[in-house]
C-alpha cells in the first residue's frame, strides 16, 4: 500500500470509526463477483458441514458389516492428500500466471493441476469399486452410507472441478486472458482451494479418526 | 489529498485477492502455506499410527491438527486476512462457521442424547 497522506490515515483508523467516509461508490465487479462465489462456497461447506454430522452420528452404526479401521488403508489416503494439496498449490501458481498474463506458465500450472486432479479421482474412484467388489457397497450399512455419501459428494466436487478448468482452459486459449475470463479463472480457483480445505476435514475425521477409534 | 489516493485507501479486497505484491512474493506466500500444510498433513498422519503418545489425545489433536490446517489454506491460499480491506469476507467467512458448529454440534449434542436414552433393538422388538 502506497503510503500517501491518505493512506496513512487509513492505518490511524483501518476500521473508519469516526470517519465521514466519501463513499467511493460501488465496488468493482471483480470484486463482487468473488465476494458471490465466496457466499456459495461457504454454503457448499454448510451442505458439507450436513454430511459430516450424518458420518458423525453414523460412524458407529455398522450393522454387523466393517468399521472403518478394517476398510480404510492409510497409504492411498496419504496419495491422495498430497495430490490435492500440491495441486492447490500449482492452482495458486496458474492464478499468479494469470494475473501477470504468462501463457506458458499458466498453461503449465493448470496441466499439472488437472493432472494431480485426477490421479485423485482415479485412486478414490479404486477405493470405491474395491469396496463394492467385496461386498462393502452403500447399501451394507448406515456407516457406508454416509461414508459412500460425504467422501462420494467431495470426490463430485473434484470431478465438476476439473471439466470447470479445462474449460478455463480452453477460455484462456479462445479468448485469451480478458477481463470476464480472468473473473472465472478467480472463482475457480477459489473453488479449488475450497475443496482442498473440505479435504482436509475428510481425512482427519472419516479416515484418521475413523482408524483411531 | 486526492481523490484517487482516497479511493485507493478505501478499497476492499476480493476474496482470494491479494494486496499488491511482485510475483516473487506471492510465490513465496504459496511456497510458505504449502510447506505448513505438508507438516501438519505429515503430522496428523503420523499422530494417527503412533505408539508414542497417550492413546487419549489422539482424536483431540487430530482436530486441533485439521482446524490448524484449514486455518494455514485460508491464510495462505485464499488470502483471507484480518485487515480492514477484508471485512467483509471475514464476516461472511464467521457466518458460516456459525451455522456450521451449530449444524455439527447440535446434531452430534441431540443424537447422542436420544441414542443414551433409547433402549436396545431387541428390547423394542420384544415388547411388539
Amino acid at each position: 500500500m502506497s503510503m500517501t497522506a491518505t493512506a496513512g490515515r487509513a492505518h490511524a483508523d483501518p476500521h473508519h470509526i469516526g470517519v465521514v467516509v466519501e463513499h467511493p461508490g460501488p465496488a468493482s465487479k471483480r470484486i463482487v463477483t468473488a465476494y458471490g462465489f465466496w457466499v456459495f462456497l461457504l454454503s457448499d461447506i454448510v451442505m458439507f458441514s450436513c454430511f459430516f454430522a450424518a458420518y458423525a452420528v453414523l460412524h458407529g452404526q455398522t450393522a454387523g458389516g466393517p468399521r472403518g479401521a478394517e476398510i480404510f488403508e492409510q497409504r492411498n489416503v496419504a496419495i491422495e492428500t498430497v495430490c490435492l494439496l500440491l495441486s492447490s498449490f500449482t492452482c495458486g501458481m496458474a492464478s499468479i500466471a494469470a494475473d501477470v498474463r504468462n501463457r506458458f506458465w499458466f498453461y503449465l500450472g493448470m496441466t499439472v493441476t488437472c493432472v494431480l486432479g485426477l490421479i485423485f479421482l482415479a485412486i478414490e474412484f479404486r477405493e470405491f469399486a474395491d469396496l463394492i467388489a467385496r461386498g462393502y457397497g452403500p447399501t451394507r450399512s448406515a456407516f457406508l452410507s454416509s461414508f459412500f455419501s460425504l467422501v462420494g459428494c467431495h470426490g463430485l466436487h473434484v470431478s465438476a472441478g476439473v471439466l470447470w478448468l479445462l474449460t478455463m482452459m480452453a477460455q484462456v486459449f479462445a479468448k485469451g486472458f480478458r477481463a470476464d475470463v480472468l473473473r472465472r479463472m478467480m472463482c475457480f480457483a477459489l473453488f479449488w482451494h475450497a475443496l482442498d480445505i473440505i479435504w482436509v476435514g475428510v481425512f482427519s475425521v472419516v479416515y484418521l479418526l475413523g482408524s483411531a477409534a | 489529498m486526492s481523490d484517487q489516493a482516497h479511493v485507493h485507501g478505501e478499497r476492499d479486497l476480493a476474496p482470494g485477492e491479494e494486496e499488491q505484491h511482485s510475483v516473487g512474493e506471492r510465490i513465496l506466500g504459496y511456497v510458505v502455506g504449502l510447506a505448513l500444510a505438508l507438516l501438519l498433513t505429515a503430522t496428523s498422519f503420523f499422530i494417527a499410527g503412533t505408539d508414542l503418545v497417550w492413546q487419549p489425545s489422539i482424536p483431540v489433536a487430530l482436530i486441533v491438527l485439521a482446524i490448524a490446517q484449514m486455518g494455514v489454506h485460508l491464510v495462505f491460499f485464499l488470502h483471507i486476512t484480518t485487515g480492514p480491506d477484508n471485512t467483509n469476507n471475514v464476516l461472511a467467512l464467521a457466518f458460516g462457521l456459525l451455522v456450521v458448529f451449530l449444524v455439527v454440534g447440535g446434531t452430534v449434542w441431540i443424537m447422542s442424547n436420544l441414542n443414551a436414552n433409547m433402549p436396545p433393538m431387541d428390547q423394542i422388538m420384544m415388547r411388539q
